[in-house]
């Protein structure tokens, strides 16, 4: 029973990190094949640092998911707050499955409404251009504020209501209350909101690729675009960079938290 | 209390998307939008020439004037087609391909182009002019262009075989054969063994190339597109039919017990890739600017190199240095000799089907499908 565990604990960890692992070893290859390995060279991590599309394409995509995941953080966290405080029970349950809707709802369907809709709006301003970076940031703060408000509400359904009255009590304002009190204890729900938000934008394709405007281009729509031709092996070696970036964030973030918990 | 943070709120998100919306308007820079297939111009990676950095600088010294060129990016014609006919989006220059020209234009979505500003348009060779899709030379100009070969690994076939479209249903190389895996490409193999007009509206002639396409099923490795590459460069499927560009992408990376060759059949399909400006456009005059530097020799040369494929531009064909970067195998391949290239494009290149007839095409693609 014990080794049938170990190797299904085995075969499951080869199919989660196997194609990760190859993907970083074809990226030194010498060669553009993804069949032969000619041998190891830096020369894809060179070509990438002089592609001057890919590296703009990368920013623009950090801008995007950082804007995105900061305004939906803040834009999230209070309405899950302002939820809380609603009195009546079906009134809440309402609110809770509207907001959930950009969650549920396919990407393509959102995608393509929001790009309607922008055009829509677009026109009765008599814009040509109706797409444009704002555009993009509006959709993705849509998909993501749900993410959010799912990561904060169970925080503050933990939290004892009457903390926050106690403070009241001692003379502090609501808004004060929120800041000193509850804003503390609801902080990780809040962070791991940012956190899945951030993600969530940074690896979206589809309702990008509906609202995108013109001269603001995110690294999936622009690996997508180079399906005529072979993907390079660039894009392993950005690949690769990016999969250590968020491993080191990721051993970061638990150092930090380990170090927490002994305080 | 409240009210007034819900208006703080409300004032934020207001002013961030008037910020954004803003940010656009750089006094004295012009802006050029430029949309094309990925991975489709020279863009300064493995020590090439950068174009669009090229074209900045030129403008600016040329003119006077600072341009900031915007450089996007489709997968396919039907990608940008729907995202230029909802109106999203306005490009100055697109690159898009002969059957889609044609669409556009009825569409009345291309703006005629004026020449006065394209004097390199004098580059351009004659075999490009008054083609179907363009008859008048109006709208377009060419900017690459490519046949549809056949290539096979010589350590696997023999070349006796070689020569036409029956080697795609050759017995002997059953199981390591590979086919389109897109209703136009594929039936258009079938329909060019059996000497029919590609662009026929006659269901009878589509049936008979699906029944050829149901015979080679059992002799098919698959249905592929840019899976092709891998299996030919290791080896693990010996015959495909592709583009010459792209046979050269897959010759740089075999495998070394494999010997890729590649021939063209007769009849066969050609397409052009052309710029043009749509209707949308914001700086037509720059826009032209722009396709006029696209046809000057550094450029042009730099992109012929860069892409692989064959370039309508006598300049680039006729450049030493091109010709020595190439070599000469590649230079046979690439631009073979025919004898009235017009002639032929117009004769045997897929053009725009009706509605009707290409849903017929993949109903009968869906049951070779799965049949």
């Amino acid at each position: 029973m014990k080794t049938a565990s170990k190797i299904y604990m085995t075969l499951a960890f080869v199919f989660l990190f196997a194609p990760i692992v190859i993907m970083l070893i074809f990226s030194f290859n010498e060669a553009k094949s993804l069949s032969v390995f000619s041998g190891f060279s830096l020369k894809w991590y060179r070509e990438l640092f002089r592609d001057r599309e890919t590296l703009k394409s990368v920013k623009n995509t950090l801008v995007l998911a950082a804007s995105a995941s900061g305004i939906s953080t803040l834009m999230g966290t209070a309405a899950a707050v302002g939820m809380m405080k609603l009195r009546s029970r079906r009134m809440r349950k309402a609110v809770d499955t509207v907001t959930n809707i950009p969650m549920v709802n396919p990407d393509i369907i959102t995608g393509i409404s929001l790009m309607l809709m922008f055009v829509f709006v677009g026109r009765i301003f008599g814009s040509a251009t109706s797409l444009s970076f704002a555009t993009m940031l509006i959709a993705h703060i849509t998909f993501c504020l749900p993410y959010v408000i799912l990561q904060v509400i169970p925080k503050l359904e933990q939290m004892d209501p009457s903390l926050s009255e106690a403070a009241r009590d001692l003379g502090c304002t609501p808004l004060r209350a929120f800041f000193l009190v509850e804003l503390p204890e609801i902080l990780p729900g809040i962070l791991t909101g940012a956190i899945m938000a951030f993600t969530l934008s940074l690896d979206d394709f589809v309702i990008s690729y509906f609202t995108a405007g013109n001269g603001f281009q995110t690294l999936p729509i622009r690996i997508y675009g180079m399906t005529k031709k072979t993907v390079t092996p660039k894009m392993y070696a950005l690949a690769t960079l990016i999969f250590f970036a968020i491993l080191f964030l990721l051993i970061l973030s638990n150092v930090a938290e380990r170090k927490g918990e002994e305080k | 209390m409240k009210k007034t943070v819900s208006l703080i709120l409300c004032a934020a998100l207001l002013c961030s998307v008037l910020l954004l919306c803003g940010c656009g308007d750089k006094a004295e820079t012009l802006t050029l939008n430029v949309y094309n297939w990925g991975e489709y111009i020279s863009d300064g990676s493995e020590d090439s020439f950068d174009t669009v950095a090229g074209f900045e600088k030129w403008y600016e010294e040329t003119y006077g004037v600072k341009v900031h060129v915007n450089y996007d990016t489709f997968a396919s014609c039907e990608d940008m087609y729907a995202k230029l006919s909802a109106g999203a989006v306005s490009y100055d220059v697109i690159v898009p391909s002969d059957y889609m020209i044609a669409k556009l234009r009825e569409e009345n979505m291309l703006l005629p182009l004026n020449f006065d500003n394209i004097p390199n348009y004098k580059n351009i060779s004659e075999d490009f002019k008054g083609l179907y899709y363009d008859p008048d030379n109006a709208y377009t100009v060419p900017y690459t262009y490519g046949v549809v070969g056949i290539i096979y690994n010589a350590n696997a076939v023999d070349e006796a075989d070689a020569g036409s479209w029956d080697l795609l249903w050759n017995e002997k190389y059953a199981g390591s054969i590979l086919q389109f895996n897109n209703p136009r490409d594929a039936f258009g193999t079938a329909v060019y063994k059996l000497g029919q007009d590609v662009n026929s509206t006659d269901r009878a002639d589509w049936d008979r190339a699906a029944e050829e396409l149901k015979a080679q099923k059992p002799l098919r490795y698959g249905l592929v597109m840019d899976e092709i590459y891998n299996l030919m460069e290791s080896g693990e499927a010996a015959i495909g039919a592709y583009y010459a560009g792209d046979y050269f992408t897959m010759l740089d990376a075999q495998a070394e017990d494999v010997d890729l060759r590649f021939y063209y059949p007769e009849p066969t399909n050609a397409y052009i890739d052309a710029m043009c400006i749509p209707s949308c456009a914001q700086n037509k005059e720059l826009a032209e600017r722009f396709i006029d530097y696209m046809l000057s020799e550094e450029p042009a040369i730099a992109n012929a190199e860069y892409t692989y494929y064959a370039s309508p531009n006598r300049v680039v064909f006729e450049s030493e240095d091109y010709r020595e970067e190439m070599g000469e195998e590649v230079m046979e391949i690439l631009y073979p000799e025919s004898g009235d290239f017009a002639a032929d494009y117009n004769a045997y290149a897929y053009r725009n089907l009706d509605a009707a007839t290409l849903d017929y095409i993949n109903t009968l693609w869906e049951s070779i499908k799965i049949g």
